[in-house]
């Protein structure tokens, strides 16, 4: 916990990618702050640095400018504290389910033994108990995707960064992996930022929405999501949940909404 | 598993219709021994040189498993060099390419006149055909890691040790048993070489002697037992990496390293 209760702060991030002709700016000035157990949305076109923000915020990634806090510490490099979830599921395809789980605890040097119980935990919570001893590639486009949730979560890590995680599943599967993201949230209280570019996606698991515009990627607004929770497929369909989808399209710069 | 047997039965059927046709047209035509021996000729010239056959055949198993797996070692040990040092890799790479461009049957009196006519000149010239492909597809394996996968074991503060042993390594497996399984049939085929150039055992020097005695059915005796050499090396390769790696074993690659160079 932090004094201010302030789990990330970003200020006057800017990321500039050096390149022959001209540097590219993928991030300018962006700043913002994500509170303890938050839900914050990013939303945006393809490459306006959404997955820059991700990546330096995650220690992967150095800035050109700018101060990055975590947790009220600057980030300097990878920290154990975060989980990340990606597009794909980037699963070890030679473990098993339970073993891609607890690669977190093997790299970390954590002790097995203490940590093998949460796995199976995690694993619950997911709903992939009974598949603890199958190979990925046994097991369907969304179910791989638990296995990443539930791996991101396993060292009980304080963050937890979601790259486009539903991107590549259709969208009967996407809609039932909203819900569950947001169970898991609900029951963990994991401060989360999550990248999409899904609106309706953003607008559904958010506390606030954070909109991104491209060339150069900046901020441009932030938007409160003030639906009750927890929220229920009918709502997608309600005049409020409309009503914020429509200004975060706006925002973005989408006419038709 | 129906599916399985049924494909066996296929092709055991297109086997035994090949040699009756074979053994048909060998009597009906009256082709003479030296030119095509029938089947039958084959086999009984088979079972009665059983004896030297499997000495022979014994003398260049030998020759290919030693010449193969100093490729798989020094082919490992080479390929990890080459990913982990840029200085190593421009070094490594010329070389190893013109030793894989020089055609090897052309070498091979060379290395003869290096190391004599005996089974260590058939082992190098194994080796060296062997090693390339097993160069080329473990380091083709241990690049070949999902960027994503080493962002998240860096997000860990995974040291270099692990980032090796937990991604690089098992991610290399299909592909270096993909290039396991082109090195022992090319091996095979540089131990026969070695064998064909200079020497007096091996099926290869067997396949010589046989063709200066004009002994046809010595000769398909001998490739008889070579194919069948070349199939048991093989398949055991295809056992181990179903033992060993039994998350991968994807049916494209299975066919993408058939036999054959």
């Amino acid at each position: 916990m932090t004094e201010n209760g302030k789990a990330i702060e970003v200020r006057n991030l800017t990321k500039v990618y050096p390149s022959k002709d001209a540097p590219i700016v993928a991030l300018e000035d962006a700043s913002f702050e994500v509170y303890e157990q938050e839900f914050i949305s990013l939303v945006g076109h393809s490459g306006c640095g959404k997955t820059t923000i991700m990546k330096i915020i995650a220690g992967l990634l150095d800035k050109t400018r700018g101060e990055v806090l975590v947790n009220g510490a600057p980030v300097t490099g990878p920290k154990s504290s975060t989980g990340i979830v990606f597009q794909t599921p980037v699963l070890f395809q030679w473990r098993t389910v339970i073993d891609n789980v607890m690669l977190p605890i093997e790299i970390l040097g954590l002790s097995k033994e203490q940590y093998y119980p949460r796995a199976m935990e995690m694993l619950e919570l997911t709903g992939l108990t009974e598949f603890k001893d199958k190979f990925p590639r046994e097991l369907s486009g969304g179910m791989q995707q638990r296995v990443s949730i539930s791996r991101a979560l396993v060292h009980d890590p304080s963050l937890l960064l979601l790259d486009e995680p539903f991107g590549a599943l259709d969208a009967m599967t996407r809609g039932e992996m909203n819900m569950e993201l947001q169970r898991i949230w609900s029951e963990k209280k994991k401060t989360s930022l999550l990248i999409t570019h899904s609106i309706p996606e953003a607008v559904f698991l958010a506390d606030r929405v954070m909109v991104m515009t491209p060339r150069p990627g900046r901020i441009t607004d932030i938007i409160d999501i003030g639906l009750p929770r927890p929220r229920t497929p009918e709502m997608r369909l309600s005049v409020e949940f409309t009503e914020c989808v429509r200004e975060v399209g706006k925002t973005i710069g989408l006419q038709y909404l | 598993m129906v599916e399985r047997f049924k494909e066996l039965g296929t092709i055991t059927f297109s086997l035994v219709l090949f040699t009756v046709i074979w053994e048909l047209s060998v009597w009906v035509f009256s082709v003479s021994e030296f030119l095509l021996p029938a089947p039958s000729v084959v086999i009984t010239t088979l079972v009665l040189k059983i004896g030297p056959l499997l000495q022979h055949c014994l003398v260049t198993f030998r020759e290919t498993v030693y010449g193969f797996l100093m490729g798989l070692v020094l082919g490992v040990i080479s390929a990890v060099m080459i990913v982990y040092s840029r200085l190593l890799q421009n070094l490594l790479y010329p070389l190893i390419l013109v030793a894989q461009i020089v055609p090897k049957v052309a070498i091979a009196p060379l290395l003869l006149v290096w190391v004599g006519y005996g089974e260590i000149s058939k082992v190098l010239i194994a080796f060296l055909v062997s090693w390339f492909p097993i160069i080329v597809t473990t380091v083709q394996g241990m690049r070949m890691v999902q960027p994503e996968m080493l962002d998240l074991v860096k997000s860990l503060q995974a040291s270099d040790w692990q980032i090796f042993t937990k991604v690089r390594l098992p991610n290399a497996l299909p592909h270096f048993f993909g290039g396991l399984k082109i090195a022992i049939t090319l091996a095979v085929i540089g131990a026969i070489i070695g064998e064909f150039v200079g020497g007096n055992t091996g099926l290869g020097y067997l396949v010589m002697v046989a063709n200066y005695e004009v002994n046809t059915p010595l000769m398909f005796a001998a490739l008889i037992v070579l194919s069948a050499l070349g199939l048991v090396l093989y398949g055991v390769l295809v056992l181990l990496e179903m033992w060993l790696i039994p998350w991968s074993l994807g049916e494209e690659e299975q066919q993408m390293t058939g036999f054959g160079m």
